[in-house]
């Protein structure tokens, strides 16, 4: 099963490597890995999205609690949670397509943010199955390139 | 007043109350070596090799409880460190390492001698620290030691570049460590101690399997005190010989895959199992899915991630193995006060226990022409009276040290039991014997073995310290060689040590003293004398060639699959 983990951590150098090499020490993968300041200085907020049983994404979360630099780790995934994702992708948009691009642009609500002779970069974000369809949607137009951020998710405020 | 980087480490070493230091220098650690003559209170203990340096400093750790400290240079001087660093890691000893770096200009540039210990040693270290401003080094020091000797114990490296050594600047040791990331649970909750107290009255056929945290945290005697109390039989791992004393009726003896057939069938048909700072390694469970089917498991540590790692606790507990034990003891002595409440322990149980012991005992035959190495560590045993510390290197004389040898005090068992480092009892010998320059420490060893850091020889005879090296000496490498003989068809490669150095003149080279036995009639005899000599001493014992470790669990098997031959 797949599950967002957030991760509060000590902004100081080799935070990343220790989160990432415990990962890949104990052979379990990182699916998509997302790391910013926090409000407060000093701290960083990891998002990442892993997939495993329950056996392996509790021994996970433990490994990360032990680690020196861990303030908190919460699983997302038994939480209600707001999930996003950034993406930018640069796709073909020449004669006749751009129009039919654009279209799909307005209603998935991405953005335009770099116009070209034969292409368009598109801004758009939204949870990892919003993407995906998006993805599907614009590959017959052809699509050169893609840039995403990885989840970054959040608890929900009105928890039951 | 102002301090270089190099004073305020070894002035901050003096306030954690370091003693001793054990390491080897070069060219990027000069500076420190430079100010250790200004520092006659703090003893410097030069090895010969870096791993020598680090098992030693791990070996101190373990006989006393305290931290161990060990300074090497950079670049290979660190990576040279890097075994006994996972040794103390795998065995959760506490030790503080400092390491050497290139200046910080150069860091990243390839270097000479540089290479990134922090990076190298980040999965094998509880915590690492790369000391980029000299203002930082009191702070990171005190954290360092902190973290080492709290909690899950464990080594913890600081990476010292060169130019951070020189630099200077005002010196304030801090007094207390206070880190937000950073919260061990000592006291275990109320309510599941009054679930265990319930479930230790109720039991029928309970067992208490104890692991290396009732050593490291010197919960020995409130271990004792629960089994005596409640009548409760105790097996221990590896790393918890010497917890509980050997000559007590409840003692059954080592677990797992060399342990007594005794320990494996208890905990086969324990109905409650209490471990207790153990982790359940593999070499303990076998077969996870047939190991104490029929029990209910309560789990006792302090590093969370021990718990329902490979089997399902019924009762977990978060806790120092000390701290629960005594709130346990609290619990239950107000049933003990009242003495027609004392609980009476099922005696078909301890009945049947006592005769898996006498009907499967560790045995071995004992002829007249070929010396047995099990009766050499039962001689060893009886000579000391189970009060020598002994260490061990890794392979089968550790098995037969471990079987054999009357443990009754914790912390005289040395051995590496997680990582397996052959070559670490040596040094670890010389790291207790630094410690207890008046107690009798003797490692047990096997002629692989000792050959991986004999250049220790000369640390030893050098600081004078009396260390007995008694070597069971069948010129293989035996362990290997018992998997080859029993799992692959006696294939024997690269198992025989047909070449092999001659011990007695190489103990008298580096001015120790050296004695050869190969007469069973005479084994009592050499080690009485060797280890009444007050100096360094290596006794090789010429034992029987194929004599293998029983019993055995074949990997993979459920512990009650034993061997016995």
């Amino acid at each position: 099963m797949r599950h967002i983990l957030s991760i509060l951590v000590e902004d100081e150098p080799g935070v990343l490597s220790r989160v990432a090499g415990l990962f890949s020490g104990r052979g379990y993968n990182i699916e998509t890995l997302n790391v910013a300041p926090t409000l407060t200085e000093g701290l960083s907020m990891m998002t990442i999205t892993t997939e495993g049983d329950e056996a392996i994404v509790e021994q996970i979360i433990k490994q990360l609690r032990k680690l020196v630099t861990t303030l908190k780790v919460v699983d997302l995934t038994d939480v209600k949670s707001v999930e996003r994702e950034m993406m930018l992708l640069r796709v073909d948009a020449e004669g006749a397509k751009r129009a039919e691009v654009l279209r799909i642009v307005d209603i998935f609500r991405c953005k335009v943010v770099d116009v070209s002779l034969d292409e368009l970069i598109l801004e758009v974000t939204g949870t990892q199955d919003k993407l995906g369809a998006l993805i599907n949607l614009l590959q017959r137009f052809g699509i050169k390139e893609i840039a995403r951020t990885g989840a970054v998710a959040m608890r929900r405020g009105m928890q039951e | 007043m102002e301090l270089t980087g190099a004073q305020i480490l070894l002035e901050s070493l003096r306030r954690e109350d370091v003693e001793v230091v054990f390491g080897f220098p070069g060219g990027a650690v000069i500076d420190i070596y430079d100010q250790l003559p200004n520092y006659p209170l703090l003893q410097h203990v030069l090895a010969r090799h870096e791993q020598g340096a680090i098992h030693a400093a791990d070996g101190y750790a373990r006989a006393t409880g305290r931290v161990g400290v060990c300074l090497v240079t950079s670049g290979p001087g660190a990576t040279n460190a890097v075994t006994g660093i996972a040794t103390a890691y795998m065995d959760s000893v506490p030790v503080v390492i400092i390491t050497g770096q290139v200046p910080t200009p150069l860091i990243g540039n390839d270097a000479f001698q540089e290479v990134d210990i922090v990076g190298i040693t980040r999965p094998c270290t509880k915590h690492n620290f790369l000391v980029k401003d000299v203002r930082d080094l009191p702070k990171v020091i005190k954290e360092a030691f902190y973290l080492a000797a709290t909690g899950r114990p464990g080594p913890v490296l600081i990476d010292l570049p060169k130019d951070v050594q020189q630099a200077k600047c005002v010196y304030n040791y801090p007094k207390q460590i206070k880190m937000r990331s950073y919260n061990p649970t000592y006291a275990p909750n109320p309510k599941q101690v009054a679930k265990v107290a319930d479930v230790v009255r109720k039991a029928k056929k309970p067992i208490i399997y104890a692991g290396g945290g009732v050593i490291a945290s010197n919960a020995s005697e409130d271990l004792t005190w629960l089994a005596r109390t409640f009548n409760i039989p105790v097996t221990a791992t590896l790393m918890a010989l010497g917890c509980f004393p050997a000559d007590d009726p409840l003692w059954l003896g080592m677990l797992g895959m060399h342990g007594t057939y005794a320990a494996n069938m208890a905990i086969s048909g324990a109905d409650l199992i209490l471990a207790v700072g153990s982790r359940f390694d593999d070499r303990v469970t076998g077969k996870l899915s047939e190991f104490a089917k029929n029990a209910k498991i309560v789990h006792i540590d302090i590093d969370p991630t021990s718990i329902q790692k490979n089997v399902a606790a019924g009762i977990p507990v978060v806790a120092d193995c000390k701290s629960f034990l005594m709130a346990l003891r609290q619990t239950l002595e107000a049933d003990v006060s009242d003495a027609s409440a004392a609980p009476v322990r099922d005696t078909p149980w301890l009945a049947r226990l006592a005769s898996w012991k006498e009907e499967k005992p560790l045995a071995y035959e004992q002829g007249t022409d070929v010396i047995k190495p099990q009766y050499v560590v039962e001689i060893i045993s009886r000579l000391t009276k189970g009060e020598a510390i002994i260490t061990t290197e890794v392979g089968q004389h550790q098995m037969w040290a471990a079987q054999f040898y009357q443990f009754t005090k914790p912390r005289s068992f040395i051995s590496s039991g997680g990582l397996g480092t052959m070559g670490f009892g040596f040094p670890a010998a010389i790291g207790a014997q630094v410690a207890f320059p008046d107690r009798l420490v003797i490692d047990v060893a096997g002629d692989g073995s000792i050959q991986m850091c004999i250049q220790e020889l000369a640390t030893a005879v050098c600081y004078g310290l009396p260390v007995k090296i008694v070597i069971l000496n069948n010129g293989y490498l035996g362990m290997v060689r018992q998997w080859q003989e029993l799992f692959y068809a006696k294939n024997y490669c690269s198992t025989c040590l047909d070449v092999a150095p001659d011990f007695v003149k190489l103990a008298e080279a580096y001015g120790a003293a050296g004695f050869r036995v190969s007469d069973p009639g005479q084994v009592e005899s050499v080690l009485t004398e060797a280890f009444a000599l007050p100096k360094t001493v290596i006794v090789d014992v010429v034992v029987d060639r194929e004599e293998n470790v029983a019993p055995m669990v074949p990997a993979g098997k459920s512990i009650t699959e034993m061997i016995l031959v």
